[in-house]
Protein backbone atom coordinates (compact mmCIF):
# COMPACT_ATOMS: atom_id res chain seq x y z
CA UNK A 1 0.00 0.00 0.00
CA UNK A 2 1.29 3.55 -0.64
CA UNK A 3 -0.04 6.93 -0.21
CA UNK A 4 -0.54 9.57 -2.90
CA UNK A 5 0.54 12.69 -0.89
CA UNK A 6 -0.58 16.21 -1.85
CA UNK A 7 2.57 17.77 -4.19
CA UNK A 8 4.48 20.28 -3.74
CA UNK A 9 3.92 22.01 -6.95
CA UNK A 10 6.76 24.74 -6.82
CA UNK A 11 9.28 25.62 -3.84
CA UNK A 12 7.04 27.97 -2.49
CA UNK A 13 3.82 25.82 -2.17
CA UNK A 14 2.68 25.25 1.60
CA UNK A 15 -0.64 23.49 0.87
CA UNK A 16 -3.05 23.21 -1.61
CA UNK A 17 -6.83 22.90 -2.19
CA UNK A 18 -8.00 19.94 -3.71
CA UNK A 19 -10.85 20.59 -6.20
CA UNK A 20 -11.81 17.16 -7.88
CA UNK A 21 -11.10 13.99 -7.89
CA UNK A 22 -10.64 12.15 -11.25
CA UNK A 23 -10.04 8.77 -10.44
CA UNK A 24 -12.72 6.91 -8.00
CA UNK A 25 -11.84 3.71 -5.80
CA UNK A 26 -11.02 0.86 -7.47
CA UNK A 27 -9.67 2.39 -10.62
CA UNK A 28 -6.55 1.24 -12.14
CA UNK A 29 -4.15 4.16 -12.50
CA UNK A 30 -0.82 4.92 -14.17
CA UNK A 31 1.64 6.41 -13.99
CA UNK A 32 1.52 10.29 -15.49
CA UNK A 33 -2.22 9.76 -15.25
CA UNK A 34 -4.12 12.54 -13.84
CA UNK A 35 -5.59 11.99 -10.99
CA UNK A 36 -6.84 15.41 -9.43
CA UNK A 37 -7.05 18.49 -9.80
CA UNK A 38 -5.48 21.07 -7.09
CA UNK A 39 -6.08 24.58 -6.92
CA UNK A 40 -2.95 26.25 -6.22
CA UNK A 41 -1.55 30.27 -6.47
CA UNK A 42 -0.60 29.19 -10.21
CA UNK A 43 -4.08 28.27 -10.98
CA UNK A 44 -6.15 24.54 -11.06
CA UNK A 45 -3.20 22.44 -11.32
CA UNK A 46 -3.45 18.77 -13.16
CA UNK A 47 -1.52 16.57 -10.79
CA UNK A 48 -0.52 13.62 -11.85
CA UNK A 49 0.34 10.08 -9.97
CA UNK A 50 4.33 9.21 -10.34
CA UNK A 51 3.25 5.04 -10.08
CA UNK A 52 1.16 2.35 -11.28
CA UNK A 53 -1.68 0.99 -9.09
CA UNK A 54 -5.17 0.90 -7.80
CA UNK A 55 -7.31 3.34 -5.88
CA UNK A 56 -8.02 1.83 -2.28
CA UNK A 57 -9.10 4.94 -0.94
CA UNK A 58 -9.66 8.91 -1.62
CA UNK A 59 -8.80 10.09 2.07
CA UNK A 60 -9.54 14.01 1.05
CA UNK A 61 -13.09 15.73 0.35
CA UNK A 62 -12.89 18.13 -2.70
CA UNK A 63 -13.16 21.34 -1.24
CA UNK A 64 -10.14 20.48 1.69
CA UNK A 65 -7.39 22.46 2.02
CA UNK A 66 -4.19 20.20 2.97
CA UNK A 67 -0.67 20.98 3.43
CA UNK A 68 1.80 19.31 1.48
CA UNK A 69 3.10 16.36 2.18
CA UNK A 70 -0.39 15.00 3.88
CA UNK A 71 -1.69 11.59 2.61
CA UNK A 72 -4.65 12.13 -0.21
CA UNK A 73 -5.54 8.73 -1.41
CA UNK A 74 -4.66 5.23 -0.83
CA UNK A 75 -2.83 3.05 -3.63
CA UNK A 76 -2.82 -0.68 -3.85
CA UNK A 77 0.54 -1.54 -6.09
CA UNK A 78 0.24 -3.51 -8.68
CA UNK A 79 0.49 -6.90 -8.02
CA UNK A 80 -0.43 -6.31 -4.05
CA UNK A 81 -3.42 -8.32 -2.96
CA UNK A 82 -6.93 -7.10 -2.63
CA UNK A 83 -7.29 -6.41 0.89
CA UNK A 84 -9.05 -9.58 2.76
CA UNK A 85 -12.60 -8.87 3.30
CA UNK A 86 -12.02 -8.80 7.65
CA UNK A 87 -13.87 -5.70 8.42
CA UNK A 88 -16.31 -4.89 5.38
CA UNK A 89 -14.75 -1.79 3.59
CA UNK A 90 -16.96 0.99 3.59
CA UNK A 91 -19.26 0.68 0.41
CA UNK A 92 -18.05 2.70 -2.76
CA UNK A 93 -20.61 5.22 -2.63
CA UNK A 94 -18.53 7.99 -4.26
CA UNK A 95 -19.97 7.85 -7.58
CA UNK A 96 -17.33 7.80 -9.92
CA UNK A 97 -18.03 9.64 -13.12
CA UNK A 98 -15.81 9.38 -15.87
CA UNK A 99 -17.76 10.43 -18.30
CA UNK A 100 -19.02 13.70 -17.13
CA UNK A 101 -16.61 16.51 -18.24
CA UNK A 102 -15.44 18.27 -15.42
CA UNK A 103 -16.73 21.49 -15.16
CA UNK A 104 -14.50 23.86 -17.36
CA UNK A 105 -14.24 27.35 -15.15
CA UNK A 106 -11.33 30.07 -15.35
CA UNK A 107 -9.27 30.09 -12.16
CA UNK A 108 -10.45 33.64 -11.55
CA UNK A 109 -14.87 32.02 -11.30
CA UNK A 110 -13.59 28.88 -9.65
CA UNK A 111 -11.84 30.96 -6.99
CA UNK A 112 -14.90 33.83 -6.76
CA UNK A 113 -17.22 30.81 -6.82
CA UNK A 114 -15.89 29.21 -3.73
CA UNK A 115 -15.64 32.43 -2.40
CA UNK A 116 -19.95 32.72 -2.74
CA UNK A 117 -19.77 29.51 -2.37
CA UNK A 118 -21.70 29.24 -5.61
CA UNK A 119 -21.94 25.31 -6.94
CA UNK A 120 -20.24 25.83 -10.31
CA UNK A 121 -22.08 23.09 -11.79
CA UNK A 122 -25.30 24.66 -11.13
CA UNK A 123 -23.97 27.40 -13.71
CA UNK A 124 -24.15 27.43 -17.48
CA UNK A 125 -20.94 28.55 -18.80
CA UNK A 126 -21.13 31.49 -21.63
CA UNK A 127 -16.90 30.88 -22.34
CA UNK A 128 -15.76 28.84 -24.87
CA UNK A 129 -16.48 25.35 -24.80
CA UNK A 130 -19.65 26.35 -22.30
CA UNK A 131 -16.42 27.35 -19.66
CA UNK A 132 -17.99 28.89 -16.73
CA UNK A 133 -16.34 32.47 -16.66
CA UNK A 134 -15.98 34.90 -13.90
CA UNK A 135 -19.09 37.11 -15.43
CA UNK A 136 -21.21 33.87 -15.26
CA UNK A 137 -20.37 33.45 -11.68
CA UNK A 138 -20.89 37.27 -10.73
CA UNK A 139 -24.45 37.04 -12.71
CA UNK A 140 -25.08 34.16 -10.40
CA UNK A 141 -24.35 35.93 -7.63
CA UNK A 142 -26.24 38.84 -7.66
CA UNK A 143 -29.20 36.69 -8.80
CA UNK A 144 -28.85 34.46 -5.69
CA UNK A 145 -27.86 38.24 -3.55
CA UNK A 146 -31.05 39.46 -4.57
CA UNK A 147 -32.88 36.46 -3.93
CA UNK A 148 -31.07 36.48 -0.30
CA UNK A 149 -32.25 40.06 0.35
CA UNK A 150 -35.70 39.43 -0.58
CA UNK A 151 -36.03 36.67 1.93
CA UNK A 152 -33.05 37.65 4.82
CA UNK A 153 -30.28 39.66 4.97
CA UNK A 154 -27.30 37.71 3.56
CA UNK A 155 -25.04 35.83 6.09
CA UNK A 156 -22.37 37.74 6.34
CA UNK A 157 -18.99 34.69 4.57
CA UNK A 158 -16.26 34.20 6.38
CA UNK A 159 -13.26 34.16 4.21
CA UNK A 160 -12.43 30.26 3.15
CA UNK A 161 -9.66 29.70 5.58
CA UNK A 162 -6.23 28.47 4.28
CA UNK A 163 -6.70 30.49 0.82
CA UNK A 164 -3.56 29.71 -1.38
CA UNK A 165 -1.25 31.96 -1.40
CA UNK A 166 -1.02 34.53 -4.61
CA UNK A 167 0.64 34.00 -7.56
CA UNK A 168 2.92 37.24 -6.60
CA UNK A 169 4.09 35.13 -3.57
CA UNK A 170 4.64 32.25 -5.78
CA UNK A 171 6.70 34.51 -7.78
CA UNK A 172 8.41 36.22 -4.66
CA UNK A 173 9.55 32.82 -2.92
CA UNK A 174 10.93 31.50 -6.07
CA UNK A 175 12.49 34.72 -6.98
CA UNK A 176 14.06 35.62 -3.57
CA UNK A 177 15.37 31.53 -3.44
CA UNK A 178 16.87 32.20 -6.90
CA UNK A 179 18.89 35.50 -5.73
CA UNK A 180 19.79 34.35 -2.74
CA UNK A 181 21.45 31.01 -3.37
CA UNK A 182 22.52 30.98 -6.95
CA UNK A 183 25.59 32.94 -8.11
CA UNK A 184 24.47 34.31 -11.45
CA UNK A 185 26.78 35.40 -14.38
CA UNK A 186 25.96 37.02 -17.61
CA UNK A 187 26.38 37.27 -20.84
CA UNK A 188 24.77 39.09 -24.22
CA UNK A 189 24.92 38.86 -27.75
CA UNK A 190 23.24 40.67 -30.67
CA UNK A 191 21.75 38.31 -33.22
CA UNK A 192 20.82 39.09 -36.55
CA UNK A 193 17.47 37.76 -37.20
CA UNK A 194 17.04 38.42 -40.81
CA UNK A 195 17.77 35.37 -41.91
CA UNK A 196 14.86 34.10 -39.35
CA UNK A 197 12.50 36.66 -40.55
CA UNK A 198 13.04 35.61 -44.05
CA UNK A 199 12.86 31.93 -43.96
CA UNK A 200 9.78 32.36 -41.53
CA UNK A 201 7.95 34.95 -43.60
CA UNK A 202 8.42 32.41 -46.24
CA UNK A 203 6.97 29.14 -44.63
CA UNK A 204 4.22 31.43 -42.87
CA UNK A 205 3.26 32.67 -46.73
CA UNK A 206 2.92 29.36 -48.03
CA UNK A 207 1.01 27.60 -44.97
CA UNK A 208 -2.52 28.41 -43.68
CA UNK A 209 -3.09 30.44 -40.68
CA UNK A 210 -3.06 27.55 -38.22
CA UNK A 211 -0.21 26.43 -39.32
CA UNK A 212 2.12 28.93 -38.70
CA UNK A 213 4.62 29.60 -36.65
CA UNK A 214 5.63 32.44 -34.29
CA UNK A 215 9.35 33.86 -34.19
CA UNK A 216 9.50 32.08 -30.36
CA UNK A 217 9.38 28.91 -31.03
CA UNK A 218 11.80 29.38 -33.24
CA UNK A 219 14.04 30.76 -30.38
CA UNK A 220 12.61 27.96 -28.24
CA UNK A 221 13.64 25.32 -30.45
CA UNK A 222 17.06 27.13 -30.74
CA UNK A 223 17.69 26.91 -27.42
CA UNK A 224 16.32 22.98 -27.03
CA UNK A 225 18.95 21.71 -29.84
CA UNK A 226 21.80 24.08 -28.05
CA UNK A 227 20.91 22.98 -24.21
CA UNK A 228 21.12 19.24 -25.93
CA UNK A 229 24.71 19.45 -26.87
CA UNK A 230 25.28 21.27 -23.80
CA UNK A 231 24.23 19.04 -20.60
CA UNK A 232 25.54 21.39 -18.06
CA UNK A 233 23.34 24.13 -19.01
CA UNK A 234 20.24 21.84 -18.86
CA UNK A 235 19.86 20.44 -15.20
CA UNK A 236 19.29 21.26 -11.63
CA UNK A 237 21.40 22.27 -8.52
CA UNK A 238 20.67 19.75 -6.24
CA UNK A 239 21.66 19.05 -2.74
CA UNK A 240 25.15 20.54 -3.03
CA UNK A 241 25.82 19.17 -7.08
CA UNK A 242 24.73 19.16 -10.64
CA UNK A 243 22.06 16.57 -11.70
CA UNK A 244 21.62 16.47 -15.71
CA UNK A 245 18.00 16.77 -16.62
CA UNK A 246 16.38 13.52 -18.37
CA UNK A 247 16.06 15.22 -21.46
CA UNK A 248 15.68 19.03 -22.57
CA UNK A 249 12.69 20.01 -21.25
CA UNK A 250 12.37 23.69 -22.03
CA UNK A 251 10.21 26.50 -19.87
CA UNK A 252 9.24 29.27 -21.18
CA UNK A 253 7.57 32.07 -19.45
CA UNK A 254 4.52 33.24 -20.48
CA UNK A 255 2.42 35.88 -18.61
CA UNK A 256 -1.01 35.71 -17.25
CA UNK A 257 -3.48 38.70 -17.90
CA UNK A 258 -4.69 38.54 -14.62
CA UNK A 259 -0.92 39.38 -13.40
CA UNK A 260 2.32 37.30 -12.75
CA UNK A 261 3.83 34.69 -14.81
CA UNK A 262 4.32 30.97 -15.00
CA UNK A 263 6.97 28.89 -16.83
CA UNK A 264 5.92 25.33 -17.92
CA UNK A 265 7.78 23.06 -19.64
CA UNK A 266 7.82 22.08 -23.26
CA UNK A 267 8.99 18.75 -22.80
CA UNK A 268 11.57 17.10 -25.47
CA UNK A 269 11.52 20.31 -27.01
CA UNK A 270 14.52 19.13 -28.84
CA UNK A 271 12.85 16.46 -30.48
CA UNK A 272 10.24 17.84 -32.07
CA UNK A 273 10.04 19.64 -34.98
CA UNK A 274 9.22 23.71 -35.61
CA UNK A 275 5.35 22.77 -35.82
CA UNK A 276 5.07 20.48 -33.25
CA UNK A 277 6.32 22.71 -30.99
CA UNK A 278 4.51 25.46 -32.10
CA UNK A 279 1.13 23.29 -31.78
CA UNK A 280 2.85 22.60 -28.18
CA UNK A 281 3.76 25.78 -27.42
CA UNK A 282 0.44 26.86 -28.39
CA UNK A 283 -1.74 24.69 -26.28
CA UNK A 284 0.92 25.57 -23.37
CA UNK A 285 -0.23 28.96 -23.22
CA UNK A 286 -3.76 28.30 -24.07
CA UNK A 287 -3.77 26.41 -20.64
CA UNK A 288 -1.41 28.62 -18.61
CA UNK A 289 -3.86 31.12 -19.47
CA UNK A 290 -6.49 29.15 -18.16
CA UNK A 291 -5.58 27.81 -15.46
CA UNK A 292 -5.38 24.13 -16.52
CA UNK A 293 -1.27 22.95 -15.94
CA UNK A 294 -0.05 19.92 -15.09
CA UNK A 295 2.10 19.65 -12.40
CA UNK A 296 4.88 17.84 -14.13
CA UNK A 297 4.74 20.85 -16.48
CA UNK A 298 4.55 22.82 -13.85
CA UNK A 299 8.10 21.35 -11.89
CA UNK A 300 9.35 19.80 -14.99
CA UNK A 301 11.57 22.72 -17.09
CA UNK A 302 15.38 21.84 -17.01
CA UNK A 303 16.16 25.06 -18.86
CA UNK A 304 14.04 28.48 -19.18
CA UNK A 305 13.65 31.10 -22.00
CA UNK A 306 12.39 34.02 -20.94
CA UNK A 307 11.36 36.46 -24.48
CA UNK A 308 9.97 39.56 -24.33
CA UNK A 309 8.34 39.46 -27.68
CA UNK A 310 7.24 42.20 -30.16
CA UNK A 311 6.36 44.80 -27.26
CA UNK A 312 9.25 45.06 -25.03
CA UNK A 313 12.19 46.63 -24.29
CA UNK A 314 15.68 45.06 -26.26
CA UNK A 315 17.30 43.54 -23.56
CA UNK A 316 16.17 41.36 -20.35
CA UNK A 317 18.39 39.83 -17.51
CA UNK A 318 16.64 37.51 -16.45
CA UNK A 319 16.72 35.40 -12.94
CA UNK A 320 17.17 31.27 -13.14
CA UNK A 321 14.25 29.17 -11.85
CA UNK A 322 15.46 27.51 -9.22
CA UNK A 323 16.47 24.53 -9.18
CA UNK A 324 17.51 25.33 -12.50
CA UNK A 325 20.67 25.85 -13.67
CA UNK A 326 20.31 28.37 -16.12
CA UNK A 327 17.87 30.72 -18.34
CA UNK A 328 18.06 32.49 -21.65
CA UNK A 329 16.79 35.77 -22.35
CA UNK A 330 15.35 37.38 -25.82
CA UNK A 331 14.39 41.09 -25.84
CA UNK A 332 12.05 42.62 -28.22
CA UNK A 333 13.50 42.67 -31.89
CA UNK A 334 14.92 45.69 -32.96
CA UNK A 335 15.65 47.59 -36.69
CA UNK A 336 19.30 49.05 -36.46
CA UNK A 337 21.81 49.94 -38.46
CA UNK A 338 24.64 46.64 -38.68
CA UNK A 339 27.68 45.91 -40.82
CA UNK A 340 27.56 43.02 -43.47
CA UNK A 341 30.17 42.42 -45.58
CA UNK A 342 31.92 45.93 -44.75
CA UNK A 343 28.48 47.60 -44.88
CA UNK A 344 25.78 48.86 -42.95
CA UNK A 345 22.60 48.07 -43.68
CA UNK A 346 19.28 48.16 -42.16
CA UNK A 347 18.81 44.89 -39.90
CA UNK A 348 16.48 43.56 -37.27
CA UNK A 349 18.12 42.48 -34.57
CA UNK A 350 17.62 40.37 -31.02
CA UNK A 351 19.59 40.88 -27.38
CA UNK A 352 19.73 37.00 -26.71
CA UNK A 353 21.03 37.11 -22.95
CA UNK A 354 22.09 34.27 -20.81
CA UNK A 355 22.23 34.19 -16.67
CA UNK A 356 23.56 30.80 -15.72
CA UNK A 357 24.61 29.34 -12.58
CA UNK A 358 27.94 29.85 -12.05
CA UNK A 359 28.47 26.67 -9.38
CA UNK A 360 28.03 24.97 -12.35
CA UNK A 361 29.66 26.33 -15.56
CA UNK A 362 31.63 29.24 -16.23
CA UNK A 363 31.72 32.50 -18.78
CA UNK A 364 33.46 30.50 -21.09
CA UNK A 365 31.61 27.87 -21.22
CA UNK A 366 28.73 29.93 -21.07
CA UNK A 367 29.57 31.81 -24.19
CA UNK A 368 30.31 29.07 -25.61
CA UNK A 369 26.29 27.65 -25.29
CA UNK A 370 24.61 31.48 -26.16
CA UNK A 371 26.89 30.83 -29.14
CA UNK A 372 25.73 28.17 -30.03
CA UNK A 373 21.43 29.18 -28.84
CA UNK A 374 22.45 32.52 -31.39
CA UNK A 375 24.13 30.33 -34.45
CA UNK A 376 21.10 28.23 -34.74
CA UNK A 377 19.38 30.77 -34.94
CA UNK A 378 20.86 32.63 -37.45
CA UNK A 379 20.57 29.14 -39.68
CA UNK A 380 17.06 28.49 -39.40
CA UNK A 381 16.88 25.84 -41.93
CA UNK A 382 18.63 23.62 -39.43
CA UNK A 383 16.34 24.13 -36.78
CA UNK B 1 -21.69 39.90 -44.53
CA UNK B 2 -24.41 41.53 -41.66
CA UNK B 3 -22.40 43.78 -39.81
CA UNK B 4 -24.32 42.27 -36.73
CA UNK B 5 -22.88 39.05 -38.06
CA UNK B 6 -19.27 39.94 -38.36
CA UNK B 7 -19.62 41.19 -34.92
CA UNK B 8 -20.80 38.05 -33.30
CA UNK B 9 -18.04 36.23 -35.23
CA UNK B 10 -15.50 38.62 -33.50
CA UNK B 11 -16.69 38.13 -30.64
CA UNK B 12 -16.79 34.63 -30.50
CA UNK B 13 -13.11 34.37 -31.52
CA UNK B 14 -12.02 36.89 -28.78
CA UNK B 15 -13.43 35.31 -26.52
CA UNK B 16 -12.38 31.89 -27.62
CA UNK B 17 -8.20 33.79 -27.36
CA UNK B 18 -8.83 35.83 -24.31
CA UNK B 19 -11.65 34.77 -22.54
CA UNK B 20 -10.76 37.25 -19.56
CA UNK B 21 -11.21 40.37 -21.70
CA UNK B 22 -14.41 42.11 -22.66
CA UNK B 23 -14.95 43.02 -25.58
CA UNK B 24 -17.67 45.72 -24.58
CA UNK B 25 -14.97 47.61 -22.94
CA UNK B 26 -12.29 47.20 -25.84
CA UNK B 27 -12.53 51.14 -27.17
CA UNK B 28 -12.59 49.75 -30.73
CA UNK B 29 -10.72 52.10 -32.70
CA UNK B 30 -7.14 51.49 -30.45
CA UNK B 31 -5.44 48.59 -31.13
CA UNK B 32 -6.32 46.05 -28.47
CA UNK B 33 -2.48 45.24 -27.67
CA UNK B 34 -2.61 49.05 -25.97
CA UNK B 35 -5.20 48.38 -23.99
CA UNK B 36 -4.76 44.65 -22.69
CA UNK B 37 -2.16 42.10 -22.94
CA UNK B 38 -2.23 40.57 -26.23
CA UNK B 39 0.54 39.19 -27.79
CA UNK B 40 1.37 38.00 -30.83
CA UNK B 41 0.01 34.29 -30.04
CA UNK B 42 -3.21 35.89 -29.25
CA UNK B 43 -2.88 37.83 -32.77
CA UNK B 44 -2.36 34.48 -34.14
CA UNK B 45 -4.86 33.01 -32.48
CA UNK B 46 -7.31 35.84 -33.51
CA UNK B 47 -6.85 35.49 -37.21
CA UNK B 48 -6.63 31.32 -36.49
CA UNK B 49 -10.35 31.82 -35.67
CA UNK B 50 -11.52 34.14 -37.77
CA UNK B 51 -10.49 32.33 -40.55
CA UNK B 52 -11.88 28.86 -39.70
CA UNK B 53 -15.48 31.02 -38.81
CA UNK B 54 -15.45 32.68 -41.78
CA UNK B 55 -13.75 30.28 -44.21
CA UNK B 56 -11.18 33.12 -45.95
CA UNK B 57 -7.29 32.71 -45.49
CA UNK B 58 -6.17 35.94 -43.87
CA UNK B 59 -2.35 36.09 -44.75
CA UNK B 60 0.21 36.78 -42.69
CA UNK B 61 0.61 40.34 -44.01
CA UNK B 62 -2.61 41.41 -43.35
CA UNK B 63 -2.43 40.79 -39.83
CA UNK B 64 -1.93 44.45 -39.03
CA UNK B 65 -5.58 44.73 -40.11
CA UNK B 66 -6.61 42.75 -36.82
CA UNK B 67 -4.83 45.49 -34.22
CA UNK B 68 -8.18 47.06 -33.16
CA UNK B 69 -11.89 45.64 -33.32
CA UNK B 70 -13.41 48.66 -35.71
CA UNK B 71 -10.26 47.84 -38.43
CA UNK B 72 -11.19 44.17 -37.99
CA UNK B 73 -14.70 44.50 -39.10
CA UNK B 74 -13.68 46.81 -41.78
CA UNK B 75 -11.45 44.59 -42.76
CA UNK B 76 -13.25 41.21 -42.97
CA UNK B 77 -16.33 43.18 -43.91
CA UNK B 78 -14.05 43.69 -47.57
CA UNK B 79 -12.75 40.14 -47.14
CA UNK B 80 -15.95 38.83 -47.05
CA UNK B 81 -17.98 40.86 -49.40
Amino acid sequence: MADFLMPSLGADMDEGTLVQWEVAPGDTVRRGQVVAVVETAKGAIDVEIFRDGVVEELLVEPGTTVPVGQPIARLRECGEAEPTPGPAPAPATATAEPDTARVRASPAARRQAEALGIDLEALAGSGPDGAITLEDVGRAGSARESMAEAVAPAPAKPAAPGRPVDIRGAIAAAMSRAKREIPHYYLGHWVDLSPANEWLADWNASHPVAERLLPAVLMLRAVALAAARFPDFNGFWRDGKFVAGDGVHVGTAISLRRGGLVAPALKNADRHSLPELMDAFRDLVGRARAGRLTGSELLGGTITVSSLGEQGVEEVYPVIYPPQVAIVGFGTPVERPWVVGGRIEPRWLVRATLAADHRVSDGRRGALFLEAVTGLLQEPETL
Amino acid sequence: MKTDELERVMRTALAGVAPDLEFDELDPETPIRDQADFDSMDTLNFAIALSRALGIDIPESDYPHLASLAECRRYLAMRTG
